[in-house]
């Protein structure tokens, strides 16, 4: 069954239509919000709790739950004063294969302004702050916009759209660190230092930003929450499997016929997903090679392990992989693998922040092995000291970008072993024959 | 991490940039932005403030804009934050050009999405015209830089220049951007594909195409 046009969400993700404010109410945005915010703080996370709504960033933790974990009576500073909550919005989409959050944002920005209210509303915020990529440049000016028409329309500000709940949304340009999209990264680059990942615990929702209860949530993730509260948990939850509910913004990238950013249910299937909307794959079926299916930090999936698989986080989990942010990177025969995985690997040594030795070395250490595998200057053993390196950076540092580093090249090294085999032997025969 | 280089605070930069100060719409837009932050934490405007220094300093020279030390002084004075924490953040974060810059800085992405949709060809283009990594060409027009993942998978190969970006790209459709640009003309920013309006397939959507002619509301259809 695919999903029909009326069950979409993002119904302007292509941006044929304006973005304004009127354009978009036109549409069905700020429709109802005080009769939403009436219903009450525990009722909305019940709400979207039910729905199965999970996080859209790629952890896919269950937003309502989340929301749940913001304290619901302030804690108090050091002088007995109450301190605010804040929501923090997650637009720092930087991972290699994801580009929905910047169609939200440049053609519908106010379903995000509306969710933005909405979620702070539940968890009982007093602020929210957009941090959104310094390279949408475009993009930013265009939420700096709709916000002011927000505020202008009374829809944020002081009594926020008549509900009675006083609510601003502020917007802060990032200046191109990906790391700045891991949650506690955010908040320290939100403070104006370097975007350097804390130690958990303390956990944002008990000391985040400026030491306040703090929520990072997605943009998607924020974004959907009013149309699951106008439309009931009930309607969200009748797409995709159990466990994986609702609909997805899927962005298709690489070798097929027409990549495309489009919104479908979770769990269609790979297969689907690519004749339909795709045109299909580059030179046919026949012609798959591999598939990074959740974006670049997610191991890649042989041609026939995903092409009937279930596209949601447990049907990926399953073929070793992940749904991450549902950024699909398609590579048919003719790619290089082992070139397309060592220019992620690449991709890491330059996002990593050099806080923790592992990543920071390990990063590098790791690509500059890629690099020789890519040219088979390497021996064979070092296929599984690269792999050995890997786990020891995998878990051992603050944040996930060791882990992202570590997964792609786990991934080619499960899969593709004979390829870097092949590789070794051929650059030894051309040595060997040179002598 | 990325390998960046300071440029170093000499004599000359000082007396160039020594007196930097807002312009009167700069200072009016500081004080906008510092206002987006609760009291005592004025520090956390550092990131926009600089990108507004680097804007000015650019449209005093004509270029993208850049980063001197004098000018991170200024900005580390107007938030009184000790100089290093300006440093640090603006060598951090690679938006922030910390050596002098051209006209125009041409980002290609070369991340996998892209190259597997053919940014070598496009990084090769840029070559051919005299640009490399870490360089102003002659004419003062075009400095290069390859990035990282830009967000515009869809639509790859892409470039960004400037605030611009110029998606599903080939070699002879740069030329077109890049000859425009350098005769002063601004071309159409966003997708080159003939027919395609964003990231839709090319083609044509397939989904939702009554948006395509109308505000569509499909509210009366749940």
């Amino acid at each position: 069954m695919a999903l029909a046009d009326k069950d979409r969400i993002f119904t302007n993700v292509y941006g044929y239509q304006p973005w304004n404010l009127k354009e978009a109410q036109a549409r069905g945005a700020w429709d109802g919000t005080k009769d939403i915010i009436a219903k009450g703080r525990d009722a909305i996370i019940e709400e979207i709790k039910a729905s199965g709504l999970r996080g859209r960033g790629g952890a896919g933790f269950p937003t309502g739950l989340k929301w749940s974990f913001m304290p619901k009576q302030p804690p108090v500073d050091h002088n007995g004063n109450p301190k605010p909550s804040f929501l923090v919005i997650n637009a720092d989409e930087s991972e290699p294969g994801s580009c929905k959050d910047r169609e939200i944002i440049r053609h519908d920005p106010h379903i995000l302004l509306e969710g933005a209210l909405v979620a702070g509303f539940a968890m009982g915020a007093r602020a929210a702050y957009i941090y959104i990529r310094g390279e949408y440049i475009r993009e930013a000016e265009t939420l700096f916009a709709a916000r002011d028409e927000a505020y202008a329309a009374g829809l944020l500000g002081k009594n926020a759209a008549g509900s009675g709940y006083d609510f601003d949304v502020f917007v802060h340009r990032g200046a191109g660190a990906y790391i700045c999209g891991e949650e506690t990264a955010m908040i320290e680059s939100l403070e104006g230092k370097k975007g350097q990942p804390r130690l958990k615990p303390p956990f944002p929702a008990g000391a985040g930003l400026y030491g306040c209860p703090t929520t990072v949530n997605n943009v998607e993730s924020i974004a959907v929450a009013p149309t699951i509260m106008r439309r009931g948990a009930s309607w969200f939850s009748s797409f995709g499997r159990d466990n994986n509910k609702g609909t997805k913004l899927f962005q298709i990238s690489g070798h097929v016929n027409k990549p495309c950013v489009v919104e479908e249910e979770m769990s269609i299937p790979f297969s689907e997903l690519i004749e339909k909307h795709c045109g299909g794959i580059r030179g046919g079926k026949e012609n798959l090679l591999a598939v990074i299916p959740g974006g670049s930090s997610v191991p890649l999936v042989p041609a026939d392990q995903i092409w009937d698989a279930p596209m949601d986080f447990d049907g990926l989990k399953a073929v070793g992989s992940g749904l991450g942010t549902a950024a699909v990177i398609v590579m048919d025969k003719s790619t290089d693998i082992v070139r397309a995985i060592a220019r992620l690997s690449h991709f890491y040594k330059h996002e990593s922040c050099g806080q923790c030795t592992p990543c920071r070395e390990g990063t590098g250490w790791m690509w500059r092995v890629m690099e020789r595998l890519r040219t088979g200057d390497a021996a064979v053993e070092e296929i599984d000291m690269l792999f050995q390196v890997t786990k020891q950076v995998e878990g051992h540092t603050i944040c996930a970008l060791g882990d992202a580093a570590a997964w792609p090249i786990q991934g080619l090294i499960r899969h593709f072993r004979p390829e870097l085999e092949r590789r070794i032997a051929e650059a030894g025969n051309v040595a060997e024959a040179a002598e | 991490m990325a390998d960046r280089y300071i440029e170093p605070d000499t004599p000359e930069l000082r007396a160039r940039w020594g007196n930097f100060a807002w312009t009167e719409a700069n200072a009016a837009k500081a004080k906008d932005i510092i206002a987006r932050y609760p009291e005592g934490r004025q520090r956390s405007a550092v990131m926009p403030l600089l990108d507004l220094a680097q804007r000015q300093v650019g449209a005093e020279e004509n270029t993208q804009g850049w980063l001197p030390i004098p000018v991170m002084e200024f900005v580390a004075t107007q938030l009184d934050m000790p100089i290093i924490r300006v440093v640090e953040v603006a060598s951090f974060y690679t938006m922030y050009n910390i050596a002098p810059i051209g006209r125009f800085h041409v980002q290609v992405c070369g991340t996998t999405p892209c190259m597997l949709r053919g940014s070598d060809d496009i990084i090769a283009a840029c070559k051919a015209r005299g640009m490399k990594a870490g360089h102003i060409t002659d004419d003062g027009l075009w400095s290069f830089t390859e990035v990282e993942c830009m967000g515009n998978c869809a639509s790859a190969p892409m470039v960004q220049i400037n605030d611009d970006n110029y998606e599903d790209l080939t070699a002879e459709r740069l030329d077109v951007v890049l000859d425009a640009l350098a005769k002063g003309e601004t071309p159409k920013a966003g997708t080159q594909e003939p027919g395609r309006h964003t990231v839709e397939p090319s083609g044509g959507p397939t989904t939702l195409t009554a948006m395509v002619t109308e505000n569509h509301d499909y509210r009366g259809e749940w």
